[in-house]
């Protein structure tokens, strides 16, 4: 272990002990928990899209349909079988994979805008299916479930995911994955298996939004099969976060999904104008700055440390003229 | 009895069919031209109705005038919508275009609601009375004669427009090759605002038809069709006219027959289901020709 996971690790405890030391206080309510319990999910969805999207090139905007799997078949074993939340967590999320696997080897067949739509309708298939199964609930939603997951769950699993996703990206099997996004033919030429990485890449995707939609589902304690819970329009709100913090940036997305799920509580009486500024947000970053706020790049500590020196660097060469003038 | 079920699913079909190809119309040209998935035309689809509706409703139009009015309303909107999102950015990435586009069609979705109310409004009785049409044991309803009728006229009109005046040469020329057109002193971008404007004036007509259809319009009612007409001008193979035609009827007539024979829950997922046969097993639609990757 290096120092600076030392620290890394040593400042990730310390906010959580500080949020439970804070809620113990009562200076963080319930409510407040929730919200940021709900901000490690988003970021679980944005930065395991973003390994789809961003980082193999696959554009898939059905990413809510795992998400979900995840949340109806963990919250099935967990309410009509009785299974521990965390080995039903874990059952939900290998079978978002599973379901992954079985979309994404037709499916990431297809490229660019025709994978677009195809995912868009498996996304839609899954929602309408889920609608007709009566066990668990239809169109009157799953309710019911046991409030099994607390702050420190999505907090430790959103940690989990971040970590194994930045860890593949870095890894062999990762830069594989980033060279069939900048050329697929070329990559195939020097011998990347690139069906392999894409529907790996697409399946790893896939479990961590099952993860997240588990984690979700006995978090709200109730969850319904409407477009903005499973549907189409929670994938476009997955996708704003990782188009808005960048295609490609696993610290884009997280500020990104921790913004986008922040702002709607701030400007509380602007709900309504919500869906205005959504789309517009994600038009004139496509118009101004197509590769997101951070681009393909990520914010480390190296990087503000560079920042800061040429920053300074420059303020001492000013300084070091205007001597020499006077 | 089982085969007037039928029938009667198979009028329904057709009438429902021939809108979704009108909708399908305006997505086959736009993607023939600049590539693209234009998300938002499901949604200038349900300006249209709202056009219309308003026409009919609050200025006492009767049916003909308000549809050309709202057709004239939508080709202003897609052509603004054109200029302002998807013009700067002919020469991006397509998948840059494509988040553009969903993002005009979330942003006319909310606008249409913030205007329009999320509520469903249906339009006045007068503007179309029912009349019933018995032939033998089949029922057919006068709007379902109308919506067929007025399909299949502006079909035929949009037919002899692409091939038969010089903005329709113009934009033949543009989809087949672009830079060539150019090149023979064609002005692409007002071919392409052409293009828009005539596509998102079939959708609104569609709108009125749906909306005389179902009795109902609503912010969100051009999200399920709109998708329904691509899946019908991917299906027929995207880019070709005729191709949009086959796939709006076929998709139509099949979505009925699954209300037919199956549940009516499943309605929406034939389509998706279509889709992801046709992509799997033809990607380039039926009437389509197979297009080798070159390197």
């Amino acid at each position: 272990m290096t120092k600076r996971n030392i620290v890394v690790t040593a400042l990730l405890a310390g906010f959580y002990l500080l949020v439970q030391l804070l809620a113990a206080k009562r200076v963080l309510l319930p409510y407040d928990l929730q919200i940021l319990g709900l901000i490690c999910i988003n970021i679980m969805l944005a930065v395991s899209l973003n390994l789809i999207n961003g980082f193999t090139g696959q554009f898939s905007i059905g990413h809510a349909g795992f998400f979900g799997i995840g949340a109806y078949a963990s919250a099935y074993l967990t309410v009509v079988h009785d299974v521990p939340f965390l080995i039903a967590l874990c059952a939900g999320a290998v079978f978002a994979a599973v379901i992954g696997i079985v979309i994404g080897l037709p499916a990431l067949r297809l490229q660019g805008d025709y994978l677009a739509i195809a995912t868009l309708g498996f996304g839609e298939i899954i929602r309408v299916v889920i609608l007709n199964i009566p066990q668990v609930g239809g169109a009157r939603g799953f309710s019911g479930i046991s409030r099994a997951t607390s702050f420190g769950h999505t907090y430790l699993f959103m940690i989990l995911t971040v970590l194994i996703i930045k860890n593949f990206i870095s890894s062999y099997h990762g830069r594989a994955c980033i060279a069939v996004r900048e050329d697929e033919l070329a990559s195939e030429t020097l011998g990347i298996n690139t069906t392999f990485y894409k529907v790996s890449a697409f399946t790893l995707g896939a479990f961590f939004a099952g993860l997240a939609g588990g984690l979700f589902s006995h978090y709200m304690g109730y969850i319904n099969p409407a477009a903005n819970q499973i549907g189409f329009l929670k994938s476009i709100d997955i996708l704003i976060m990782v188009v808005l913090g960048g295609l490609g940036s696993i610290t884009g997305s997280i500020g990104a999904a921790i913004f986008l799920t922040l702002i709607p509580e701030l400007l509380r009486g602007l709900a309504e104008y919500r869906m205005i500024v959504y789309p517009i947000i994600l038009i004139l970053i496509m118009l101004f700055r197509p590769a997101g706020l951070l681009g393909g790049k990520e914010l480390s500590w190296d990087a503000l440390s560079r920042f800061y020196q040429r920053f300074a660097g420059k303020r001492q060469k000013q300084r070091v003229t205007g001597d020499g003038s006077e | 009895m089982q085969w007037q079920l039928l029938a009667a699913q198979l009028i329904n079909g057709i009438a429902l069919g021939s809108t979704y190809a009108l909708i399908a119309l305006g997505y086959t040209m736009v993607y023939g031209i600049i590539r693209l998935i234009n998300f938002a035309h499901g949604d200038i689809f349900m300006l249209g109705a709202y056009f219309g509706l308003i026409a009919i409703s609050s200025y006492n139009l009767s049916l003909i005038p308000a549809m050309i009015i709202s057709m004239c309303l939508a080709a202003l909107v897609g052509i603004t919508l054109d200029r302002i999102a998807y013009r700067p950015l002919r020469q991006s990435p397509r998948i840059t275009v494509l988040i553009t586009a969903i993002g005009a069609s979330l942003l006319i979705q909310s606008l249409a609601q913030l205007i329009f109310g999320a509520d469903y409004r249906s339009f006045p009785a007068k503007a179309i009375p029912i009349k019933i049409i018995r032939l033998g044991s089949i029922i057919i309803t006068n709007r379902q004669i109308i919506i067929f009728g007025t399909a299949i006229l502006l079909m035929i009109l949009l037919h002899l427009i692409v091939n038969y005046t010089k903005l329709g040469k113009a934009m033949r020329a543009v989809s087949m090759d672009k830079e060539a057109a150019q090149l023979m002193g064609i002005n692409v971008d007002r071919v392409i605002a052409f293009t828009f404007a005539v596509g998102s004036a079939l959708a609104a007509a569609a709108g009125i038809l749906v909306g005389i259809l179902y009795n109902s319009v609503d912010p969100y009612m051009g999200t399920l069709p709109g998708l329904k007409a691509f899946v019908a001008a991917v299906l027929g193979g995207i880019g070709i006219i005729p191709g949009a035609v086959f796939g709006g009827f076929f998709m139509g007539i099949a979505e009925n027959m699954v209300v037919a024979f199956g549940s009516s829950t499943y309605r929406d997922a034939v389509a998706f289901a279509v889709l992801i046969l046709v992509l799997l097993i033809k990607p380039s639609g039926l009437l389509g020709k197979r297009v080798q990757e070159k390197v």
